[in-house]
């Protein structure tokens, strides 16, 4: 167990918490009155919300939307970024300049702003939070995926398969991408920690999952009305959000400093 | 010199246009008719024409273009859908808070990332550094939006010793900037150590150590000196990092700067006050940046240099 580290292990319960969840007997949206606002205890772990629901089943139910937005953004950008990144860098010519062009002109958006400027105009909901966030995700994997291409389109068996006639399309698939995969696999690691918060903060500033649905974000952001009675409402899912990010983290430094001590080896060995 | 000035200046007009298309785009991304989002289905023909007749909606999309890029020529951002007041006035009255607290954010950051980053470059791989490393890790982690009402849960309300929002004096201005300030300190402390580690294997830092200086001397006289370089301007990038945090730093705090007046024209649908907010916010940045690499290549020669060749 110890060979993974322990932020290995509490993505592994986030995501069975998250993907299985929905199969226990659960109720995110089971009202009880008189339980308004109580906080932790024996009977129900997390307590109840403003409305009287479970704070645990809420949680969980959250878990899943953080879940699922983070997977789905990242794989879009993933793909998206890594065929266009390395299509520009190969082609060259007009096709990189406008791709380059593109991506500085997105690059020049800070932080979330684009994404919430775009998740405001197209309305709540999780589809258009999914959209806004790859719109602005897959830029950062084009940029890396176009440098990593560049070293090493020049290679000598890309340059055997150009000879030999190959298809620009298979060497791009073929010879390529699966050159470039390590680093945008730990890019990825770190885009998951970024779209998690980033989903929270849509969902904190009402652009995200709308009620009854439960996400991080909303359930900090109605928390926060009740600060002064239940700060459980706040501080719960707002751990579980930190919680689950310092754990993306560390395991996004962990797999840096691994795969980069493979390298390492494989040149010592060379 | 001046072929770095003109080439990023060159490439900075051509982002600038980029980003401005980009704006003027977002409006015709609306689902639907963006009058009816703006006015409600219920609303009278009447006002739905002089809407879009001040939007400039009815004509073709090219000469909205033309249009919108002639008003941004002359400063002309439009009229707020909400207040009927000028863009442009609505920003200018804001723009003071923000720059507020972006500085002071930025000074948290500094005294906070500084002797952070230092302590850990200094002890590599020994209980500092990862304690460091750690904390840096943990700023990182922590949204503002988490940290914001954590902050005002104990100092504001359970303490009583600072304001919970608004503007009023120094004292309401403490913890939006910490907010704000502790994710670009956690950046900035990594990037400081990492800096300062390569700084430290060079050779005259070598040689300094065997005539003999300290090695607080050493530290401070020849090896900050020389980091600070790449420092200021990865300063400069993570700009982005106050500025697009700002926006939900100042909804937290109902703090009055654009950030908030961004969020609002959201809320109400306000969307010349909203395409304003964003390309200020992104022009802002795109400008920054520039300006820090055209004095990163002014201050260091290798740039200058190697920048002719």
């Amino acid at each position: 167990m110890r060979r993974y580290g322990l932020s290995f292990w509490v993505i592994v319960l986030w995501l069975l918490l998250s993907l299985l969840g929905q199969w226990l007997p659960l109720d995110a949206h089971q009202i009880e009155l008189e339980s308004i606002l109580q906080g932790p205890g024996s009977s129900h772990w997390l307590g109840y919300d403003d409305l009287g629901r479970p704070v645990f089943d809420r949680l969980l139910a959250g878990s899943y939307t953080s879940c699922v937005v983070a997977l789905t953004v990242v794989s879009l950008s993933l793909v998206i970024g890594t065929i266009l990144g390395t299509m520009s860098a190969y082609l060259g010519g007009v096709f990189d300049l406008v791709i380059t062009r593109i991506i500085d002109i997105f690059l020049a958006f800070p932080g979330i702003l684009l994404a919430i400027a775009l998740a405001g105009i197209m309305g709540p909901g999780i589809d258009n939070v999914v959209i806004a966030l790859s719109v602005v995700g897959w830029v950062g994997f084009a940029r890396l995926a176009r440098a990593q291409t560049l070293s090493v389109k020049h290679r000598d068996h890309v340059i055997a398969a150009q000879v030999m006639g190959s298809r620009n399309s298979k060497i791009i698939f073929r010879h390529l991408i699966p050159l470039i995969t390590t680093p945008l696999l730990v890019e990825a690691t770190f885009g998951i920690a970024s779209v998690v918060i980033a989903e929270a903060g849509l969902s904190f500033l009402g652009l995200g999952v709308q009620a009854p649905d439960a996400s991080w974000g909303s359930m900090i952001r109605d928390g926060t009305r009740y600060m002064l009675v239940a700060p459980h409402l706040v501080l719960v899912p707002g751990l579980a959000l930190m919680i689950v990010v310092l754990a993306v983290n560390l395991a996004g430094d962990r797999l840096r400093d691994w795969l980069d001590v493979k390298t390492n080896r494989v040149e010592e060995r060379i | 010199m001046l072929k770095i000035i003109v080439s990023r200046l060159l490439s900075t007009v051509i982002v600038v246009f980029g980003v401005a298309c980009l704006v003027f785009l977002l409006i015709h991304l609306v689902p639907g008719d963006p009058v009816d989002m703006m006015l409600g289905e219920n609303a009278q023909m009447a006002d739905r024409e002089s809407l879009r007749e001040a939007l400039g909606l009815n004509q073709s999309i090219g000469a909205q273009l033309l249009t919108y890029f002639n008003n941004l020529l002359h400063g002309d951002l439009g009229t707020s859908l909400h207040s009927r007041v000028p863009v442009v006035e609505m920003l200018a009255e804001r723009i003071p808070a923000t720059i507020e607290l972006a500085l002071v954010s930025l000074l948290i950051s500094c005294l906070i990332a500084f002797p952070l980053g230092i302590v850990a470059a200094l002890n590599k791989g020994k209980g500092w550094d990862r304690t460091a490393m750690g904390v840096s890790l943990l700023g990182v982690s922590i949204p503002n939006f988490l940290l914001g009402p954590v902050l005002i849960l104990v100092f504001s309300i359970y303490l009583g010793w600072l304001p919970v929002s608004g503007r009023n004096g120094i004292d309401s201005m403490i913890l939006p900037a910490i907010t704000l300030g502790t994710a670009l300190a956690a950046v900035l402390s990594r990037m400081i150590r990492s800096t300062l580690l390569e700084v430290l294997s060079e050779d005259y830092i070598r040689t300094a150590r065997a005539k003999g200086s300290s090695h607080v001397q050493v530290v401070i006289h020849h090896a900050l000196p020389n980091a600070m370089l790449p420092i200021i301007t990865l300063l400069g990038l993570q700009l982005g990092v106050l500025l697009g945090g700002a926006v939900i730093t100042e909804t937290v705090f109902s703090w009055p700067g654009i950030g908030k007046l961004t969020i609002d024209a959201i809320m109400k649908r306000d969307y010349p006050v909203l395409q304003a907010c964003v390309l200020l916010i992104s022009i802002t940045y795109v400008v920054v940046n520039m300006i820090t690499d055209i004095v990163y290549a002014w201050i260091d020669p290798r740039i200058r240099i190697g920048g002719q060749s």
